[in-house]
């Protein structure tokens, strides 16, 4: 089979619709029309400098990895009973941990939406208690808790699927040499993890900084995440130098990170996700 | 004993979280009220209000036209791509594939504001063939990469068999490789579906002119508030989303046996 | 002498830049059951490849009947071929594989369905019409491999290595029946291995190759008994090869002794290479051989008895029946007959 050449419809998309937008992302971002025509000015990229804007990006990247270790801490063990051997039905487990990723992401937010409302189900429980009712909408804990609600299964699927791989008779030759449980965990279990800790890091640190549903909905109209900067660029203020600038600093520090776990992760690609 | 009780209490505080907003938002879609706090007594109006809305009503249209169409075009494309690509010399390939794993890496709004981009560079107006477009490029790599791995398990001497048989080309093609690497078409086609189904953010940016598909519009309607027609939308769409991953999964639990 | 069906004629095959085949010259007669045999890379199942249409040769010619193939593809030649790995077709049963080149050939489907019978007899698998690939054991796979490019009824079947992934003791029921095959269809058949023993027992000619050269053509007895070097003399059967310098016609010096052998026309004092097997070395009393050396290390294998034996100059490899205990000083004795002498190979 060498027939090489019936790729070449895909090549063609490839270029049009995935380098070529790049490019024009790029080029929106390094030249500006001026009456000179087109000028090339790294101005744009100065002005994400501003403490204004840093400050945008540092609260997105705090904000993710809050989520990320929320989510790590919550979804380790939950991998770790699930590739345990005793668990019986562990598939159908799986497949529950799993099936709310595929549930409309707006409609999983939305939910959150109903259940923290001033009078929503939560307020509404409170209140049977005599406390409340309370602003739960619309602060960093609601767009915190929307990213963990949305992402964990992202990080509980690698992790899984890399200790499903851990070859149990590693761990009797572990408690044969004498170690006990916590050793095991600790010595063995542990670093033999890592590659599906890393890529579940990743698959979820990812699309939390880049969201701009979540702090849109979740954190109400005043709360921006670089997200919700990029698309105003776009949307509101017509600034598309600016936003794909934006978009520009925010691929490149997202691409250089899948690098370098990527690095850590050569073996396992990202989990199967289906 | 005790280990394992504790482990399942604590699967099912995770699995409580992760059902209790949907399964709340389900139930008070047949609340005959429109607060979620109180049970009013069961109703189907907001399935009426649903089914009647016409905004709801071309939402879902444009949503299934679209998945349809997107994913068939993706399959076929993403399938020859997949067998060229896979017989290229190793530099070009792992050149293409880094390309393919873009659209998947890349942030979403980075994939939708590019192509937005795009179509507005070249003065294609913003509607139902933007959209189509869009959703296709971002199928494209995930039916790669479903049909990859077929390949690769694929005996590389198939062909040549078929071809040793008697064979020609394009009988061995359709004889012998295609019917080799269907479940990692159909998985591909299946999950270019649901994507496709369930993409919000690069449809955002590359719609216009009245199309938008049904991510869209909870969008529209829930940043103006909490609306009980949407709990009657979730509850459908979980439930179509669930019958298709019942077919998925009795697919690939078929072909890892 | 029977005619010549496939006929290689200065095939020569380049792979960006690493010439894997060098002016390979091949006639394969009819009926015959010939081995390529070699070590891995030596170009042996490139040369299959080539006689069956997957490749092309960079330079020379293959000849079916006389008649120059070069440009035919695969699916309109008359050889079918039995593959490494099977390639089976796992989405089609037992009866669809088999069938799959007939029905190409469009024959009705009651000549289709009574060749499978017989021909899943022939590899004694009757009755195994509608079972799923996957249900079979690699031997059974092994078989239905054979059937598929048999049931052709082609002029020639090639066979790459189809029984390298049995275990010893199917391989060898396997190469029994393979030759019986071979001998009740009276087709040829060409078979590729690097594993000696199977070449031995099978084939009617066997061909040495090494590093994309011919290194001998010959039938079994002849590949063993008188191999053409040092190469095949090591790669067929285990060998006690050792440099010498030829006094005269059938008079040899090694390990610091002049020995009689019957070989004649080298030149005097010429540099020889000396190859001897080890069961052909008889051991006697200390005093009474050519040579003396002391027993380093004796293993038991079966039918002999395997000992290193150490003289002043080398370590000899022996099989006998009779065991001499480690550490005991022996005689070593070589009939004239059982030297074999050759032209040092210039590396």
């Amino acid at each position: 089979m060498k027939k090489r050449w019936i790729s070449y419809p895909y090549l063609l998309w490839m270029i049009i619709f995935i380098i070529v937008p790049l490019i024009l992302v790029l080029c929106f971002s390094i030249f500006i029309s001026t009456d000179n025509g087109l000028q090339f000015s790294l101005n744009n990229y100065k002005r994400f400098m501003e403490p204004l804007y840093l400050k945008v990006l540092w609260r997105s990247v705090v904000l993710a990895g809050i989520s990320t270790i929320i989510c790590l801490i919550l979804g380790y063990p939950v991998a770790m009973i699930l590739a345990s051997k005793q668990m019986s039905k562990k598939s159908f487990l799986l497949f529950l941990c799993i099936l709310p990723m595929w549930m409309n992401f707006l409609l999983r937010t939305y939910a959150w939406m109903t259940l923290l409302e001033k009078n929503g189900f939560i307020n509404k429980i409170l209140s049977f208690f005599g406390i409340g009712p309370f602003q739960l909408l619309y602060n960093n804990a609601a767009v915190i808790l929307g990213m963990v609600y949305n992402f964990i299964p992202f990080m509980i699927l690698p992790i899984y699927s890399v200790m499903k791989k851990i070859d149990p008779s590693v761990i009797e030759a572990a408690e044969d040499l004498g170690a006990n449980q916590i050793t095991v965990f600790k010595k063995i279990i542990f670093p033999l993890s890592l590659p599906g800790v890393f890529s579940g890091i990743s698959m979820v640190f990812m699309p939390a900084v880049t969201t701009f549903v979540i702090p849109r909905l979740l954190g109400g109209g005043q709360f921006m995440l670089i997200g919700n900067l990029i698309e105003r660029q776009f949307l509101l203020s017509g600034d598309w130098n600016f936003g794909s600038a934006v978009s520009i600093v925010m691929m490149i520090i997202i691409l250089i990170s899948m690098a370098i776990i990527s690095k850590y992760d050569k073996e396992h690609e990202g989990g199967q996700l289906w | 004993m005790v280990k394992n009780i504790i482990s399942r209490i604590y699967l099912f505080i995770i699995l409580l979280f992760l059902y209790a907003p949907i399964v709340i938002l389900m139930i008070f879609s047949f609340n005959d009220s429109k607060s979620r706090a109180k049970w009013n007594g069961f109703t189907l109006k907001w399935y009426e209000s649903l089914f009647s809305d016409p905004d709801i009503k071309k939402a879902l249209y444009y949503t299934i036209i679209i998945a349809i169409l997107s994913s068939i075009i993706s399959t076929i494309i993403g399938t020859l791509a997949a067998i060229g690509i896979h017989n290229m010399q190793k530099w070009k390939k792992i050149f293409i594939m880094n390309v393919t794993y873009l659209p998947i890496l890349n942030p979403d709004i980075v994939t939708g504001i590019s192509l937005m981009i795009l179509f507005i560079f070249v003065n294609l107006k913003l509607g139902f063939t933007t959209m189509l477009l869009a959703h296709i490029t971002f199928n494209i790599p995930y039916v790669i990469l479903s049909v990859m791995p077929k390949l690769k398990q694929l005996n590389k001497h198939l062909y040549e068999a078929a071809l040793d048989l008697g064979a020609t080309p394009l009988y061995a093609f359709y004889k012998v490789i295609l019917p080799e690497i269907m479940p990692g078409v159909i998985t591909g086609a299946l999950l270019a579906f649901t994507l496709s189904l369930d993409d919000f953010v690069i449809s955002f940016f590359n719609t216009g002119s009245g199309v938008t598909n049904l991510s869209i519009t909870i969008y529209s309607m829930a940043r103006r508030g909490v609306e009980p027609t949407i709990n009657a939308l979730s509850t459908l769409m979980f439930i179509v989303v669930l019958i298709l991953l019942f077919i998925v999964n009795k697919r690939t639990s078929k072909d890892t046996n | 002498m029977a005619e010549n069906i496939i006929e290689l004629v200065n095939i020569s095959k380049t792979y960006d830049s690493t010439e894997v085949l060098k002016n390979i010259n091949l006639y394969i007669r009819k009926n015959e059951f010939l081995t390529l045999l070699g070590p891995s890379g030596c170009g042996k199942t490139t040369t299959l490849r080539i006689i069956a249409g997957f490749e092309h040769p960079t330079s020379g010619s293959v000849l079916f009947e006389g008649k120059n193939v070069n440009s035919l593809p695969p699916y309109k030649r008359k050889v079918n071929t039995v593959f490494q790995k099977y390639a089976l077709f796992s989405h089609m049963n037992v009866e669809e594989n088999i069938a799959f080149g007939l029905k190409i050939k469009k024959l009705d489907k009651k000549t289709i369905k009574e060749k499978v019978r017989n021909v899943l007899k022939l590899v004694n698998l009757e009755g195994y019409e509608k079972r799923s690939i996957d249900s079979l054991s690699g031997g059974q796979q092994q078989r239905i491999a054979i059937a598929r490019a048999l049931v052709n009824e082609p002029d020639v079947l090639l066979l790459d290595e189809p029984l390298g992934a049995l275990d010893l003791k199917l391989r060898q029921d396997m190469q029994v029946e393979l030759k019986r095959m071979q001998k009740q269809l009276g087709i040829t058949f060409i078979y590729v291995t690097h594993d000696q023993e199977e070449a031995l027992t099978m084939s009617d000619t066997i061909v040495v190759m090494k590093d994309g050269m011919i290194q001998q053509i010959g039938t079994p007895e002849d590949i063993y008994n008188e191999p053409k070097n040092a190469f095949v003399a090591d790669f067929i059967g285990e060998s006690n090869i050792i440099s010498g310098i030829m006094k005269k016609d059938c008079l040899v010096e090694f390990n610091n002794a002049i020995f009689k052998c019957v070989d004649k026309g080298f030149g005097i004092n010429q540099p020889v290479d000396v190859v001897i097997r080890p069961e052909d070395i008889e051991i006697t009393d200390k005093d009474s051989g050519i040579i003396s050396g002391i027993v380093e290390s004796v293993t038991f294998k079966g039918v002999h008895y395997e000992m290193i034996i150490k003289t002043d100059s080398f370590s000899w490899i022996v099989h006998s029946t009779t065991m001499h205990p480690p550490k005991s000083l022996v005689g070593i004795k070589i009939a004239p007959y059982n030297i074999h002498i050759m032209k040092k190979v210039v590396e």
